[in-house]
């Protein structure tokens, strides 16, 4: 039943819910827009990568090792395994640093620290991939060379640095999600009697849940993604890593490394790499989304 | 009562009280070691940065002069200064933050007030989050073929701010998105009962709260565009002339580097680029956070 | 309200920039390796000459290919020993030549190497720094990537080459002269301009890289750098090229440490 409402005159009324609409049809322009052009990438990829690699062969092409483009072959699949153990090398490094992280600031040090930390934190995502690339070239893979052996210039140091480059991501976006836990939920933890680390391990995290998950896969996006920084510092060598000091060759660094110059079969199949790299993203958020959905609804 | 069954209760009591301060001895013991390695793990990430931040200073500073900053290259870049890099990394990321803020927020707003959530919205969602990990240099070379060459843009700093919103606005929309939803339900029903239509809602009361959840975003994706080199390449170009027009291609700082650094030309000239680079960076997130807190100030009166 | 402004920024910049644009210009796209080189150039071209326009960009020897067949750059620069099937419609001409030097580290003790233990080095058949009477340590091979102009020409150069798999790849000049730098097994190639004293160019059947041996047809490793133009140059491109063949164009080129076209 209509409550007791501050009612607008009839015509401004209906001037309102036009403008309503008007707003609504305008917001699902600019949604159709934003998403029409993430397809369009999307189309782009697979347009020029699928034929290919439905014609040399998908089980050549994911899962031989030779890729060897004057010759004529195209097989991936330790650049896939790379790539992969790249990744969660650098969420093994950025996800718990950056969480915890977060959660010191947003529970336990006092809110001054924040004003200071957390833009601190996101400049790191501002500096060029090429300065982390460069700074892992001259201090962290020699570092590893001189005290792991091996070229220096590995898996390690990839992973290491991919790790530091996701901590703004997964740090901002981890604060973001903690701070909009209610206040309630750790006063009423505290009432009840638990210290403040209780408070924050079994009500806070849990009820950040979903917006920590968030963090975690826009961090591993971005692991996934880095093209420069990894060029720099794998070594891109194209053979499979039997240990982390080992020279690797990530999907992205082949994309980089050899789309400046290939032409014909040679630049399509490094679209099938993309749509390869789509595949493998499309995997991992599937799989970290039914986490999320088997862990329990949001609440 | 009687005598022993008195004593005997107290001393009930006393163990109880014992077993309760132990127990909490051991909570608190436990909250400190807990608090210890969270300090420790942020003490470290903040150590990472301090030492990047001090390593691109400590070999950039000596290189940056007024001159430095206020004139153009010469020489292939070996002397001079690099002021055309410095306008187009300040004006090419704000254009692309100017293409991507309005569609993903408004998107993210669609998405969470005005559709319910199922398949599709999580679809979209998926889908976004999936691209958001493809990389830069796929969608430099989507944007010179779509911006640069089949809509004729040409190398321009309007391809680059195209292509650059394109790559942000996943981010912009899952952390918008997930600011949203942070507003909680209560605060919207308490505004549509007071007479208010959903449009006014979300401007006037979900948006302003969910504000440091968007500037994240803005932040992130700001970021992101001001480091980025191989999309930008392809689309704004490289040159290193000082841009009178968006229709102009021209460098960011990060370009710069990134030539300079990888031709192998000129050290002292790259790290000063790299300086004067991660310092605008800095300045950009003070002020924007100068201007949210004033905002927020402004709207808590 | 969120729209309107950004939109009609954005709207308004465009117009100003249809009207901005008055002078005839040339654009150059292609190798980044020539690329700095062809800034300079046009640099001090447009010194001379008020009303003209010369623009460069980079993007690679590819882009520059496609780019010129395209029209979207008058010039396209590329820097390929053996130019592509896809540069068949583009007239070529010889700007500068480009000499590669083998680089080691400082500290290693080789000084000499033929064209043959370069093959069986950079091919995986030595191993070790011994067998070339050196220290004993593994070879670190360095090389650029595959569609490299750099690489093909080397690899051509030398003949029989199949990267062995544990090479390490890296896609500049740049990082592969500050990887050998850091490497003391390391062993590398780049650009003969590009050699400073963080690393140590060796000698090939011992003849040392110097600009006379590369000039004199010596030194075996050499590769040109070409602009390819759609058609016959004409007019203002003609022009342009014309300075950069010219006295002033090739001194400056043999200044940068490049070789003259001719």
């Amino acid at each position: 039943m209509k409550a007791t409402r501050l009612s607008p005159r009839p015509d401004t009324a209906r001037r309102a819910t036009r403008r309503e609409k008007l707003v609504e049809a305008a917001l699902l322009a600019v949604a159709c827009s934003s998403i029409l052009s993430l397809a369009l990438i999307a189309a782009f990829i697979f347009k020029e990568g699928l034929p290919f690699m439905i014609g040399y062969g998908p089980g050549k092409f994911l899962f031989s090792s030779e890729w060897r483009p004057k010759a004529g072959l195209y097989g991936i699949f330790p650049m896939i395994v790379s790539s992969l153990l790249a990744t969660f090398g650098a969420l093994g490094l950025g996800a718990p640093l950056g969480i915890a992280s977060a959660v010191f600031l947003t529970e336990f040090a006092p809110s001054a620290v924040m004003k200071v930390v957390k833009p601190a934190i996101e400049l790191l995502a501002g500096i060029p991939s090429v300065v982390f690339g460069f700074i892992g070239v001259m201090i962290v893979a020699p570092f590893v060379r001189a005290t792991a052996g091996g070229p220096g210039l590995s898996l390690l140091s990839a992973a290491f640095i991919l790790g530091i480059m996701i901590l703004p991501t997964v740090t901002s976006i981890s604060v973001d999600a903690l701070n909009a836990v209610p206040q309630s939920y750790r006063e009423g933890a505290l009432a009840l009697g638990a210290t403040r680390w209780q408070a924050t391990r079994m009500v806070v995290l849990k009820a950040a849940r979903s917006g920590l998950v968030a963090a975690v896969i826009l961090g591993m996006g971005r692991a996934i993604g880095e093209t420069m920084a990894v060029i720099m510092v794998a070594g891109n060598a194209v053979k499979l890593p039997s240990s982390p000091l080992d020279s690797v060759r990530t999907l992205t660094a082949n994309i980089a490394l050899e789309m400046g110059f290939a032409v014909g079969d040679h630049r399509k199949a490094l679209f099938a790499t993309g749509v390869v790299l789509f595949a493998v993203i499309m995997a991992l958020n599937g799989a970290a989304m039914t986490a999320i959905r088997r862990k329990g609804r949001r609440g | 009562m009687s005598a022993p069954r008195g004593v005997a209760a107290r001393g009930a009591a006393a163990r109880v009280a014992t077993a309760g301060r132990a127990r909490a001895r051991g909570q608190a013991r436990a909250q400190a070691i807990a608090v210890g390695i969270l300090g420790a793990a942020t003490a470290a990430a903040i150590a990472a940065l301090a030492f990047i931040v001090f390593f691109v200073l400590s070999r950039g500073l000596p290189s940056v002069t007024l001159e430095f900053l206020f004139s153009k290259p010469r020489g292939m870049g070996r002397s001079g200064g690099i002021l055309p890099a410095i306008v187009g990394t300040f004006v090419l990321p704000a254009l692309a933050i100017a293409i991507a803020l309005p569609l993903g927020a408004g998107t993210a707003i669609y998405l969470t007030e005005y559709t319910r959530e199922g398949r599709l919205t999580r679809a979209i969602r998926f889908g976004s989050d999936c691209l958001a990990g493809i990389p830069s240099i796929i969608f430099g070379l989507f944007g010179y073929i779509f911006f640069v060459t089949t809509l004729g843009l040409g190398w321009s700093l309007l391809s680059g701010a195209l292509t650059l919103a394109i790559m942000i606005l996943p981010t912009i929309i899952r952390t918008t998105e997930e600011a949203i939803r942070s507003v909680p339900r209560s605060w919207r029903e308490v505004s549509l009962s007071l007479g208010a239509t959903r449009w006014e809602t979300i401007v006037k009361v979900v948006l302003p709260n969910a504000l440091p959840g968007i500037v994240t975003g803005v932040m992130l994706g700001l970021g992101r565009s001001i480091g980025e080199t191989a999309a930008v390449i392809f689309t704004a170009g490289s040159s290193l002339r000082m841009p009178q027009s968006i229709m102009d291609s021209t460098r960011t700082m990060a370009v710069h580097f990134y030539i300079l650094a990888r031709e192998g030309i000129s050290a002292e000239k790259a790290y000063g680029t790299a300086a004067v680079l991660v310092i605008s960076v800095l300045a950009v997130n003070a002020v924007t956070y100068w201007l949210m807190n004033r905002f927020i100030k402004r709207r808590a009166r | 309200m969120k729209l309107r402004l950004p939109v009609a920024l954005l709207l308004g910049a465009s117009i100003l920039a249809s009207c901005a644009k008055k002078l005839e210009s040339i654009t150059l796209a292609g190798s980044t390796a020539f690329q700095p080189f062809a800034e300079a150039l046009a640099e001090n071209y447009m010194d001379t000459k008020q009303d003209i326009n010369v623009i460069v960009q980079g993007g690679g020897s590819a882009v520059g290919i496609n780019a010129a067949s395209t029209g979207a750059a008058q010039i396209g620069m590329a820097d390929l020993v053996v130019l592509p099937a896809e540069a068949a419609g583009l007239v070529p001409v010889v700007v500068a030549r480009d000499g590669i030097s083998l680089i080691v580290n400082p500290a290693n003790p080789v000084a000499d190497l033929g064209l043959e233990e370069l093959r069986r080095l950079f091919n995986g058949e030595i191993r070790n720094w011994k067998e070339l009477g050196g220290r004993d340590a593994e070879v670190t091979v360095v090389s650029r990537e595959a569609g490299s102009g750099t690489r093909s020409s080397f690899e051509k150069i030398v003949g029989g080459i199949e990267l062995t798999d544990d090479a390490i790849v890296q896609d500049s000049n740049g990082t592969i002269r500050e990887t050998v730098a850091n490497d003391k097994n390391a062993i590398g190639y780049l650009s003969h301009g590009l050699v400073n004293d963080k690393v140590r160019a060796v000698s090939i059947d011992g003849i040392a890289g110097t600009s006379e041996s590369i000039v004199s047809g010596l030194y075996p490793l050499v590769r040109p750098v070409f602009f390819l133009t759609k058609g016959e140059r004409s007019g203002s491109i003609k022009d342009f090229i014309d300075y950069v063949l010219g006295p002033e164009g090739q001194a400056f080129i043999v200044e940068g440490g490049l070789i003259a076209a001719k």
